[in-house]
């Protein structure tokens, strides 16, 4: 079955392929609580006490780090979809 | 292999050829693509030629190839391109190849010709088809009409009979004209109705029927139906879509203008039987005849489709072929005859090293011919400045490209390229600075060279491809250094990598922070180790927002002065290579050595101010010699140009960095001025009294440099050429030459200078551009709280890696690269290079075979 043309299963690969990888990394930083990915942690503005802020961060520091592998393994399906495409073009141009 | 530093040696050589071995001869050159021919009868035009008969049965046999491939391309058929450059064939297998295409052209347009007018008669008989099938219908529905209002019920034995047995023109009117008609007809006037049907294209209708009405003054009745499927034109077989039309009218002289508007609005009539028998009976002709024509037309098309399948086989081929036909006749027209008519002169210029490869190709191609008598190369003495020929790879021809399109160097001239191979994917490094940006486009360009075999077989037109593919080593380097420069920026996708560890520490207490909302962190104190990071930024500056752009520009704007200043001191430094290889003595020592000194008094000074400034002024140390203490180094540099006395910074502070500073810049300032009269005016003086003395000497005689006045007709330039060619040139001339040549230097490496602050600027421009579209783009799919966050965190970051291409690595590439050609070409060259040279074109098969029909441009 053939949904998209060559250059987008092509352009589909590509993005799949750096999604992955970089999500991949990006969610074991956000895993090893990186300092430098803070500020995409979804946080309040302000806390009331140190603990609660710990606490909210560190939750938010894993859930962006499961969401970014989610994230990856859809990049994963859709890397798959692409190579299908990219396979069921190459053949019709085979021919 | 000749070095790339300068361009090949060239020698002017004359070859005689023995006429019957000449074309065999050529023929080898060609293939070798290394000698370039000189036009020796420039003054007969084209057609006065010798072997002008022959390029014109190859432009013949060229024109019948090209209907051949526009006639393969339109039915779509693939053409066999396997590559390989078949070698020019023998003179006399031109006399087959033109037979073969002259049977083929035959042919074919035979097949054509029968088409067509099959195809005439096959649209022909369609419109017929359709208006007998449509003006059916005309004829039809009037007939309800006419009865339903007088009897209803009975209408349809009326229309069976009616259809049964109406041969009476009076029927038909009657139908036509419905009630009226008949009512008219009572009376007993003699009315005649004719009518005429046609076709007419869809766009011309309105106008058509308009054009009726006002020239019949309404008089005429116009029916028209379109024809749904499209006709295709026999003549160039496009679509179109038409109308069916009839019209009705009385009397012979509507008839006849109406006739004349249907022929001026290329409106097709058919004749059309007024009985309906008639017309079913005409119908059912057209059908048959329709179908008997289908076959016939399925036969040309097979018979056509075989040619032309025969023909794509070898296209190709005699493409080639003849292509080279006539570029060696072409060349043989360039060539002189000999006295005796037994012997061809050519001139040509040929690299010195190849020499001896160009002799073997001329036996060889003497072997061929059969003839007994071998060709001569004899080297010539000559004025004239030889072309610049520098021997290039896959790898340095995209740099030598660079070069250039901004100049070709003077013959022998020391060739920037080599060096352009490292500083300018370096520069553009210095403004494209990202890890993962470089990453990304170090990819592309090393996708392109691990395929570059097969992507250099499918040839295209695609001029932005041609491009890339053509620049992929140049790519490939640019994103390599940028992914160097990116790790010392500590910048991927804006965000840092903390490798090597910060060597800031927090040392603020827990309700230190929690209850200030801005803290700093002091070099002074144990918050920094005291050593630097071992390699490029330190991370922690990722974090620090309030501060991060004052400290990273302070580093860019220097270093990128730095960088400047110091490609600046090496392309004055590369000029000291030509005067020395041109033994050009006074450029040598008034222009080189003043250039360099003024430089490097001024602005390797303030370079060095930089480094002193690092070097001195700490925060941990103690007054004078604190980090407030640091002074400024522009304003050090203008006090220093203008000879004011600078201001301490702070109230225990120095106002210099180190003892007799002050000494130093006035000296070093009045060395600078100094410089400015000795370029001004020490060369011009010297030539002047060089002339003098020549004048007293010897008493001038005139003509005597005639060959150099030719040879030097571009002569002028400052350095580059030898002193001794500054005699043709007026002295006040040479004056004036000198004073702008001065000016420019002395201005423009102030200008230059501020010039490549664009580094600092561009990768300040790239670093924030990225930090915006991490935190406009990608953030938003970061901070989406939940599980939903890892669906629309997949989306965005599609969205962000489109941009992260399309703006930061494609849009900001092409601006940085621009901006690194500019420094190059104007900063850089503008220092040594002359680029007034002219580049070699050898006679070369490939080249002419590439560029198609090009062959011929040059000489006519």
């Amino acid at each position: 079955m053939k949904i998209c043309g060559p250059k987008c299963s092509l352009c589909g690969l590509i993005i799949s392929v750096w999604g992955i990888v970089q999500l991949v990394l990006m969610g074991l930083f956000f895993y090893i609580h990186s300092v430098a990915l803070i500020e995409d942690l979804p946080l309040e503005e302000e806390y009331k006490t140190l603990e609660e802020f710990y606490t909210a961060a560190n939750s938010a520091y894993n859930q962006n780090a499961y969401n970014c592998w989610i994230a990856a393994c859809i990049y994963v399906l859709t890397l798959l979809l692409s190579a299908q495409q990219f396979y069921m073009n190459s053949r019709v141009t085979a021919n | 292999m000749g070095s790339l530093f300068r361009s090949e040696e060239m020698a002017l050589c004359q070859l005689f050829l023995q006429s019957e071995a000449a074309y065999a001869c050529v023929s080898e050159l060609g293939e070798l693509g290394l000698v370039q021919f000189r036009d020796l009868n420039p003054d007969v035009n084209a057609f006065q030629r010798k072997f002008v008969n022959e390029v014109r049965r190859c432009d013949e046999m060229e024109r019948k190839l090209r209907y051949l491939e526009k006639e393969i391309k339109k039915d779509g058929i693939p053409m066999l391109d396997t590559g390989e450059s078949p070698e020019a064939p023998q003179p006399r297998e031109m006399i087959d190849l033109e037979a073969t295409f002259e049977k083929l052209e035959n042919e074919l347009r035979e097949v054509n010709q029968n088409a067509e007018a099959l195809k005439r008669n096959f649209l022909e008989l369609t419109e017929l088809k359709h208006i007998l099938r449509k003006t059916q219908v005309f004829f039809d529905e009037s007939v309800p009409m006419v009865y339903k209002s007088t009897s209803t019920h009975s209408s349809n034995k009326y229309r069976r009979y009616l259809q049964m047995a109406d041969n009476q023109n009076e029927d038909e009117q009657a139908q036509l004209l419905g009630e009226e008609g008949v009512r008219a007809n009572q009376p007993g006037q003699n009315l005649k109705l004719g009518f005429v049907a046609g076709v007419i294209s869809r766009e011309k209708l309105p106008a058509f029927e308009r054009m009726l009405w006002r020239a019949c003054r309404g008089n005429v009745f116009l029916r028209q139906a379109m024809i749904e499927s499209p006709l295709e034109d026999p003549t160039n077989g496009d679509q179109v879509y038409k109308s069916v039309f009839i019209i009705f009218f009385q009397g012979d002289q509507l008839k006849t203008r109406v006739k004349k508007i249907c022929e001026g609005f290329r409106a097709t009539l058919y004749p059309c039987p007024e009985a309906p028998a008639d017309r079913r009976e005409m119908a059912m002709g057209v059908m048959t005849r329709i179908e008997d024509l289908n076959t016939v037309l399925g036969q040309t098309q097979d018979h056509r489709h075989r040619v032309l399948v025969a023909a794509a086989k070898n296209l190709k081929n005699w493409f080639v072929k003849v292509r080279k036909i006539k570029a060696i006749y072409h060349t043989l027209n360039l060539f002189n005859l000999d006295v005796t008519q037994k012997c061809l002169i050519a001139e040509c210029w040929v690299p010195l090293l190849d020499i001896e490869t160009i002799q073997l190709a001329l036996r060889r191609g003497t072997e061929r011919s059969g003839s007994s008598v071998p060709p001569i190369l004899n080297r010539m003495q000559t004025f004239e400045n030889p072309p610049t020929y520098n021997r290039t790879n896959k790898f340095t021809k995209a740099f030598q490209a660079l070069i250039d399109a901004y100049g070709v160097a003077s013959y022998r001239e020391m060739n920037p390229a080599p060096y352009t191979i490292i500083t300018f994917p370096f520069l553009f490094a210095v403004m494209f600075g990202d890890l993962g940006h470089g990453a990304i486009m170090a990819l592309f360009g090393l996708w392109m060279i691990r395929k570059e075999k097969g992507l250099a077989a499918q040839k295209t037109d695609n001029e932005i491809w041609n491009i890339f593919f053509g620049g992929r080593y140049i790519i490939f380097l640019m994103g390599v250094f940028s992914m160097y420069t990116g790790l010392i920026y500590n910048d991927i996708f804006s965000k840092s990598l903390n490798i090597f560890g910060s060597h800031w520490h927090l040392s603020y207490n827990k309700s230190t922070v929690w209850n200030n909302n801005y803290l700093q962190l002091s070099p002074a104190t144990s918050d920094y180790e005291g050593t630097p990071y071992p390699f490029g930024m330190d991370p922690i500056w990722q974090v620090a927002s309030s501060n991060k752009i004052v400290f990273q520009n302070a580093y860019k704007m220097k270093i990128s002065i730095i960088f400047g200043v110091l490609h600046m001191i090496f392309g004055v430094i590369m000029s000291w290579h030509n005067h020395t290889y041109f033994r050009n003595r006074l450029s040598l020592i008034y222009e080189f050595i003043p250039q360099l000194l003024f430089l490097v008094v001024l602005f390797f000074y303030l370079v060095l101010l930089m480094f002193i400034k690092w070097n001195r002024y700490s925060a941990k140390n103690d007054f004078p010699m604190t980090e407030a203490c640091a002074p400024s180094i522009l304003i050090t540099f203008i006090d220093m140009v203008l000879f004011k006395s600078s201001k301490a910074p702070g109230k225990d502070c120095n106002v210099h960095m180190f003892a007799g500073q002050s000494f130093f810049q006035t000296i070093f300032v009045l060395i600078a001025l100094a410089c400015i009269p000795v370029m001004l005016l020490g060369k011009p003086i010297k030539i002047m009294q060089a002339r003098k003395l020549a004048n007293e000497e010897v008493q001038p005689i005139t003509g005597s440099s005639d060959a150099e006045v030719g040879g030097m007709s571009n002569g002028g330039g400052s350095h580059g050429g030898g002193g001794e060619h500054h005699d043709e040139e007026e002295m006040s001339e040479i004056f004036i030459h000198q004073g702008i040549h001065t000016i420019e230097y002395v201005l423009g490496s102030v200008s230059h200078t501020a010039s490549y602050l664009r580094l600092w600027a561009l990768s300040l421009a790239h670093a924030q551009l990225a930090e915006v579209l991490w935190s406009m783009v990608l953030s938003l799919g970061l901070n989406k709280e939940g599980w939903l966050g890892g669906i629309f965190l997949t989306v965005v970051f599609a969205f962000w890696a489109v941009l992260t291409v399309g703006i930061l690595v494609l849009m900001e590439g092409l601006s940085a690269f621009l901006h690194t050609l500019r420094l190059h070409w104007v900063e850089f060259q503008s220092k040594f290079y002359m680029g007034h040279g002219y580049a070699f074109q050898p006679f070369s098969f490939d080249t002419i075979i590439e560029n198609g029909t090009a062959a011929t441009g040059e000489t006519e």
